[in-house]
């Protein structure tokens, strides 16, 4: 059965993404998707979707969104919380790494991202139309997303509703955490455009974020990449998300999942897959430090991120969240049974014994 | 035999642990184009028989191909070492694509370059339209926008450096000119290429999943003068649906 949901605030850098458009970089079309994949199935995870299914991604502050028909469950991942505003006026704090159940009527306001993305996942994903394989949003295009752009104040969402019981919610044990520490890169394909002391400088000296940050790329400030005689132009080539290209001022830009698909200047150096991820929750001023690593301990990153991921997903539990409590199931309990076994509720998380009405 | 030793080995470079570009040269010629042709059309081959697993899509540029692919389904090594066995027997393939014939207004307000062109090379404005309609481009790759054709084959004549200062807004479906390359801009965008006329047709229309992007490497294109009357009459053709991109096909 399928459930809508109606956007009241638009919030802001909000965009539908999924996995990202394969098999049209051939024709300049760039792959988008989620900036943080990792989140991004950690949302999903929540509400019982695929790791890839369609999400709102939020880059600045949160939606609103009020169910209008349907039960909706929506997870949230990120450094990102919310409150939930049922039709008996009532208003419910909603952590982060959790769900929260909407009924017809209710609504649910997200808020700010402290830093970095967040994640908005429904129950049977954000189901708007594909084109060309994804439900990304690619903007300048005006491909995927909700008619080519981000969700207005009107447009309805549709989703899956509710399988299953509506009053439990899930939550993860914990938070998920990237991996600390320098940012691994693959050296490369143009490396050979660089100074052996740029080289050495970009593998040892720290490089700050700017404030010129978006999904198309981040710019870093640091010590001057020198190229040597070969110089600052090369015939345009295949770049991909990760790719670390460097013009003539020195100063190197890494380019994220909106990039084009080739491009111009020498790339000293591409971010590994697994540490990608990393760079969407970076703020202005945060210094990065960059290291080299082979493909094989590059591969050996992206499996542990992905078993660690599964390991998460793991600790994921159901809860009666407290102060919702099913009065419509327990009058009919009670018809039905006339009285509540204590034992029942308590199945469910929640001691409900002092409060039911013959415990 | 003799194609292989006739070429020199192709270059394999990492782009991170996801990516490899197979390099046939540095320069924009059609020698090094047709060994990307030559590639690109075996990976083709193969990858419609199922072999070659793990690899997601690639994109041929004017001298080398990128081969994405998925780190999880297949070894970045035992790849590589595929993909230059590949590029030391794949050959190379003539510009074999279709030909199109596209129309293009060459009045001022669709060509807002075109006067200082002229004056700069010393022509009047009517020869730099024949030299640009009499001309066969060649695309070579397209990339920067989704459907933003590369085109060769510029008459040196009409050589130009970009614009010192890029426009904020260059406007969709522009005919620009920058070095020996043509271009055609899909979109309204930034860009730094002088801006000879435009054209009516749309270049990339993402509703058409089966030919999303009206031209393909390989391709030749030759632009048609339109008048301005033309031009509005299929402009409102092209964005009702109406216009059948099929009749700008022509033969050999």
């Amino acid at each position: 059965m399928s459930a809508v949901l109606e956007i009241i605030d638009a919030g802001l850098a909000v965009s539908v993404q999924d996995r990202g458009r394969t098999g049209y970089r051939n024709i300049g079309v760039p792959v988008s998707g989620a900036l943080d994949p990792v989140l991004m199935a950690a949302a999903n995870a929540l509400v019982g979707n695929a790791s890839e299914a369609a999400v709102l991604e939020v880059g600045l502050s949160g939606p609103s969104l009020k169910a209008l028909s349907g039960t909706v469950r929506v997870g949230l991942s990120g450094e990102m919380g919310a409150q939930l505003v049922n039709t008996r006026g009532q208003v419910l704090k909603v952590a982060s790494w959790q769900t929260a159940t909407l009924f017809p009527g209710d609504v649910l306001r997200i808020g700010g991202v402290s830093h970095g993305v967040g994640y908005v996942a429904l129950s049977g994903g954000v189901q708007v139309a594909e084109q060309l394989g994804s439900r990304s949003t690619y903007l300048r295009a005006a491909i995927g997303g909700v008619q080519g752009r981000a969700p207005g104040v009107g447009d309805r969402l549709q989703c899956d509703a509710v399988r299953g019981d509506p009053w439990l919610e899930f939550r993860a044990r914990a938070p998920w955490q990237h991996d600390t520490g320098p940012i691994r890169v693959i050296l490369g394909p143009q490396e050979d455009y660089f100074t052996h002391e740029a080289v050495a400088n970009f593998l040892s000296r720290p490089y700050a974020v700017t404030r010129d940050m978006d999904r198309m790329g981040l710019r870093l400030d640091g010590e001057k990449l020198a190229h040597n005689e070969k110089g600052a132009e090369i015939v345009s080539d295949g770049v991909a998300p990760g790719t670390i290209q460097v013009p003539a001022n020195g100063q190197p830009i890494v380019l994220m999942a909106d990039c084009q698909t080739s491009g111009g200047y020498p790339k000293i150096a591409t971010v590994i897959r697994a540490d990608l991820p990393r760079l969407a929750h970076v703020r202005p001023g945060d210094a990065l430090h960059f290291v080299a690593v082979s493909h094989t301990e590059a591969a050996a990153a992206l499996r542990g991120q992905v078993q660690r991921l599964a390991e998460w997903v793991g600790t994921i539990q159901s809860f009666r969240p407290p102060g919702v409590i099913d009065e419509a199931a327990l009058y009919g309990a009670n018809l039905i049974c006339g009285v509540v076994r204590g034992d029942e509720w308590n199945l469910h998380g929640v001691n409900l014994q002092s409060g039911a009405p013959h415990g | 035999m003799t194609t292989e030793l006739a070429h020199p080995p192709a270059r394999l470079l990492s782009v991170g642990d996801a990516a490899w570009t197979v390099e046939f040269g540095n320069a924009i010629d059609p020698v090094t184009h047709g060994r990307v042709l030559g590639f690109s059309s075996l990976l083709d081959t193969l990858s419609n028989e199922g072999r070659l697993d793990g690899v997601v899509e690639w994109v041929p540029t004017f001298r080398s191909v990128t081969v994405h692919f998925d780190p999880l389904r297949t070894d970045a090594m035992v790849l590589r070492d595929l993909l230059a066995e590949l590029a030391g027997k794949s050959g190379s393939l003539s510009a074999a694509g279709c030909r199109w014939r596209i129309p293009v207004c060459f009045d001022a307000d669709c060509a807002p370059d075109l006067d200082e062109v002229a004056t700069a090379k010393g022509m009047a404005r009517d020869e730099v339209v024949c030299l640009m309609t009499e001309t066969v481009f060649i695309v070579y790759m397209l990339g920067f926008l989704p459907g933003f054709p590369y085109l060769g084959g510029l008459p040196e004549a009409l050589d130009m450096p970009r614009l010192a200062t890029p426009r904020k807004v260059v406007p969709s479906r522009s005919i620009a000119i920058a070095g020996r390359m043509c271009a055609a801009y899909p979109w309204e965008s930034p860009g730094g290429w002088r801006l000879l006329g435009r054209t009516p047709v749309r270049l990339f229309d993402a509703a058409n999943a089966r030919r999303p992007a009206l031209l393909a490497p390989g391709d030749q294109v030759v632009w048609q003068a339109i008048d301005r009357g033309t031009f509005d009459a299929m402009e409102r053709e092209c964005a009702a649906g109406r216009f059948d991109l099929s009749s700008l096909l022509t033969e050999g």
